[in-house]
């Protein structure tokens, strides 16, 4: 079986003030040597045993492009591993 | 002339915006419960304020995909108008009848505060109740209010006059420092093209009685029901 592990981020150019403000407060607690956050969602999508990996792929990418993410605004990445 | 406002779970200015049509117009006004696949009936549809779904996922996200919304967009597709207040302009955008999308505000807080807002196009079914470049007062109640867009739709929504208000001061000014929110351009709602469909993040139904503190949202209802 194959579970999908996604990860949608936001993309490059939209200020996320959710991961600034996590900058900042590492900065507050003196961590001087973090350059750049980023927040994210991620999911953990289990698919049943009719799929294989392809399958699995494609319906990765429709729901990422569908629901997972906002392509306005958001980016997202995944990779499939075989579980049992 | 009868209203329908949709009623998602999680919706919580619906009883609001019901109460201002029907008690303060005199309109005739239905709920429609988002199971609903029949919209015939209906000579303009609101989406109300709230938080449907709990605001799982993203701001809308989960709302665009309750049956109701497949007919809402058959019927802005036919020309009926459409109106989102916040949560409802949060799902207008997820669905795609706008463009664009409402990110988290630029001070990650809460804001609900009464905030003034400039009529930028007079001439639609939303707002020909008001004259353009009238400063209207009402409250805006929201975390994801900060309205995002490319430049290439931004150009569009100006060249083609679709934007609806602007965050102002109460003269009328409308410089970066009085935007609330972080929202691009200062922008407080939008149209589609063919200006059937409004989305904004402020409250009219929370303007629309002297008990209030302000009746300036009520122009909107009015356009609407004035419109023929």
């Amino acid at each position: 079986m194959w579970k999908a592990k996604i990860v949608v981020t936001y993309k490059p150019g939209i200020l996320d003030p959710e991961a600034k403000t996590i900058q900042h407060a590492l900065g507050n607690l003196g961590y001087r040597h973090i350059q750049e956050v980023e927040a994210g969602r991620y999911f953990e999508v289990q698919f049943d045993k009719t799929l294989n990996k392809e399958d699995a792929e494609s319906l990765t990418k429709e729901i990422c492009d569908k629901i997972l993410s906002n392509p306005v605004i958001q980016k997202y990445r995944y990779e499939l591993k075989e579980v049992d | 002339m009868k209203f329908g406002v949709v009623v998602f779970p999680g919706s919580n200015c619906d009883h609001d915006t019901y109460h201002v049509l029907k008690k303060v117009l005199g309109a005739g006004v239905f709920y429609i419960w988002h199971k609903e696949t029949s919209l015939r009936l209906f000579d303009a549809i609101i989406l109300p304020g709230g938080f449907s779904y709990g605001d799982y996922l993203r701001v809308g996200a989960v709302a665009r995909f309750s049956p109701v919304m497949k007919e809402i967009v058959k019927y802005a597709k036919e020309g009926g108008p459409v109106l989102g207040i916040c949560n409802g302009f949060q799902i207008l955008l997820e669905t795609g009848l706008l463009p664009g999308a409402l990110i988290a505000n630029d001070g990650l807080r809460f804001l609900c505060q009464d905030v003034y807002l400039k009529v930028k196009n007079s001439d639609t079914v939303f707002t020909n109740a008001y004259e353009k470049d009238r400063v209207l007062k009402m409250p805006i109640a929201h975390y994801s209010g900060n309205y995002f867009a490319n430049d290439e739709i931004l150009k569009r929504l100006h060249d083609e006059d679709r934007i609806a208000f602007q965050y102002c001061n109460a003269d009328g000014d409308e410089s970066d420092q009085i935007n609330p929110n972080g929202s691009k351009h200062g922008i407080a709602g939008i149209f589609n093209e063919n200006k059937n469909v409004l989305g904004m993040m402020p409250h009219p139904e929370r303007a629309a009685e002297k008990i209030l503190a302000s009746e300036d949202g009520l122009g909107i209802f009015k356009s609407l029901l004035e419109r023929n």
